[in-house]
């Protein structure tokens, strides 16, 4: 087992090189430097402050130079200071909203799997009934509906007119004088809404590999045998099919990843939701790029980790995989 | 007897022909749209602004006073055109790639898997975004940067169709005929790794329309005054409150849209499977 992570960290290393030159290659995209940009913003800058500006971000070197010094910070994971009238630390920006979006969508997965997962096996055992059919045409609707606008319909529908659920941000003006018991209950009824709607959004990946997984599985001839030994339903399902089914569907856990952290940027927007993806959004209209490839690298680091854990824990309960090629 | 076994293919591929039937409607909806469109999508009427559906305005009238129906009419070939060219940039970017990496094998194929890699780890919409903001939210940007970072797929499935034909007899026919590597390439692979693709093709529809309407919602996406189903929602959602209609129609029109794709992919997905006969 210990082999097979080391194995699988060092093949990440080449993926990360190739996310900071894939990251540098998008900053300077921006026609003119950032120093252009900001100067011009502000009438107050002067060609003097600009050229103390350029060597401050070491925008005066060549290319490959300014390369290299990037990558030195980035290894500590320095991005330098945010271009926002806050002049606070990239990083130290990051790390106040990251949990908020890790949190949120480590519980949307939660939900994800908690109700894709038998969706999807239920659509496989009653396949091409009415409920298989019922069942893929909502989570296809889930996954084609624009979320913003199915949340702004709930947040009109639920929030406004009937007036049960509050429509921002994550807590209440009165959250700090509340009991344990009540901020725990105000935070999940402005949770209600966002996670919902991110959760429907996200059925389908999860549902429809389940359902297919399960299918291939029911096909196989040790389930004919079983049934041949007139094991009952029940057992046949549950002890023989989807323990088989069902070790794949980890690597999904991987792959929603990307998927998941690109939509708290729409989410977090309509929702007020003080995490990275609003944070993202607020950086990308001020063009504050330090912010911008933060982000940009931190979402790339949490796919690659997520991969990693789906990976390892893919390993962990099948052994075939461990011993394979790896 | 042949009405019966039609019957049952038409109920066994209903979600294949449901998509399909959804796509050709709202194509046909962008080829006639100005047949369709009961006014002129830019005419200003500051005498009838915000006036709910009737038969006069079937989809009612924005803040301007513009028709929505004719409005949406129109989107329709916006939202269509971007998502072709950006699905045409993807597939051509991908099966490009693919091809090059199945075919040639070894470093050639590393470094093209590698970068693949490399470009899957980040969140799309996140590059997206990025990019955008260094450029500008120009219609061919967006489809640009909506087509370059959704190729990933088509090239992984195009790499290993493509290595399980190259050492079929045939091919190793071609070689021994003398034939070039661009045209065994080209007339003798690619024809035979493409019908996944259509799958890949048709979900990556559905995935810019999405992605369009994303980024016209953040502002970020086909500028005003053109309309697109995207800037047409989002600039009515300031006034969801007393005139629904702004943006429900528009989003209704991306949700149908998007499903029509999703179904016509999954359903030739399923048809294309033999385990499933």
């Amino acid at each position: 087992m210990a082999g097979y992570i080391l194995r699988r960290l060092l093949a990440m290393i080449p993926l990360l090189i190739g996310i900071t030159v894939i990251c540098f290659f998008v900053i300077n995209l921006a026609p003119g430097s950032a120093a252009d940009m900001r100067v011009s913003m502000n009438p107050k800058y002067s060609e003097t402050a600009r050229e103390k500006f350029e060597k401050m971000y070491g925008l005066d070197k060549p290319l490959y130079e300014q390369y290299f010094i990037w990558l030195g910070k980035f290894v500590r994971l320095d991005f330098g200071d945010s271009f926002a009238t806050d002049g606070k630390k990239v990083t130290e920006k990051i790390g106040e909203r990251l949990p908020i979006t890790v949190g949120l969508n480590v519980l949307s997965m939660f939900f994800i799997f908690l109700i894709g997962l038998p969706l999807g096996v239920a659509s496989a055992y009653w396949r091409d009934s009415v409920f298989d059919r019922a069942a893929t045409v909502a989570v296809f609707i889930g996954y084609a509906v624009p979320t913003f606008w199915l949340a702004l319909i709930c947040m009109y529908w639920f929030g406004v007119h009937l007036g049960w659920l509050p429509i921002s941000g994550l807590t209440s003006y009165d959250y700090d004088s509340l009991s344990p018991a009540g901020k725990f209950l105000d935070l999940s009824r402005h949770l209600i809404l966002p996670v919902s709607i991110s959760v429907f959004g996200a059925l389908a990946g999860i549902s429809r590999f389940a359902r297919s997984s399960t299918l291939e599985v029911l096909g196989e001839e040790y389930i004919t045998a079983a049934r041949a030994r007139g094991i009952g339903e029940g057992a046949v399902l549950f002890r023989h099919a989807l323990r088989n089914a069902l070790l794949p569907v980890v690597t999904i856990l991987g792959l929603s990843v990307p998927g998941l952290i690109g939509s708290s940027v729409i989410f977090e927007s309509v929702f007020s939701i003080p995490g990275m993806g609003q944070l993202f959004y607020m950086s990308v209209m001020m063009r504050d790029y330090p912010t911008i490839m933060g982000i940009l690298v931190i979402g790339a680091l949490l796919t690659l980790a997520g991969n990693f854990i789906a990976d390892v824990a893919y390993a962990f309960i099948d052994p075939r995989i461990r011993y394979g090629s790896g | 007897m042949a009405r019966g076994r039609l019957l049952r293919r038409l109920n066994k591929n209903i979600i294949l022909f449901g998509g399909a039937a959804i796509v050709v409607f709202f194509v046909l909806t962008a080829l006639f749209a100005p047949l369709i469109a009961s006014h002129d999508p830019g005419a200003i009427d500051m005498a009838s602004v915000f006036l709910p559906p009737s038969g006069e305005h079937l989809f009612g009238t924005d803040e301007l006073g513009r028709d929505v129906f004719s409005r949406v009419v129109y989107g329709s070939r916006v939202s269509l055109f971007v998502g072709i060219v950006a699905v045409g940039i993807s597939v051509a970017v991908g099966v490009a790639l693919g091809l090059a990496s199945g075919y040639y094998g070894g470093w050639t194929d590393s470094v093209i898997m590698r970068f693949t890699d490399v470009m899957l780890c980040f969140p799309s919409f996140f590059l997206i975004l990025a990019v955008i903001a260094f450029l500008n939210p120009s219609i061919i940007n967006v489809m640009a940067v909506i087509g370059l970072t959704g190729w990933m797929g088509v090239a992984r499935l195009v790499r290993a169709e493509t290595m399980s034909v190259k050492n079929r007899e045939y091919i190793i026919a071609a070689r021994l005929a003398g034939l070039s590597h661009a045209r065994i390439l080209f007339k003798h692979i690619l024809p035979n790794v493409l019908s996944p693709v259509f799958v890949t093709a048709a979900l990556g529809m559905a995935g810019a329309i999405l992605t369009e309407s994303s980024l016209s919602f953040l502002g970020l996406g086909v500028q005003p005054p053109t309309p697109s189903w995207g800037n047409i929602l989002t600039a009515g959602k300031d006034n969801i409150m007393f005139a629904w209609w702004l943006s429900f129609f528009p989003g209704v029109a991306i949700l149908l849209t998007a499903l029509g794709y999703n179904m016509l992919g999954e359903g030739l997905r399923d048809a294309a499977d033999p385990r499933k006969k």
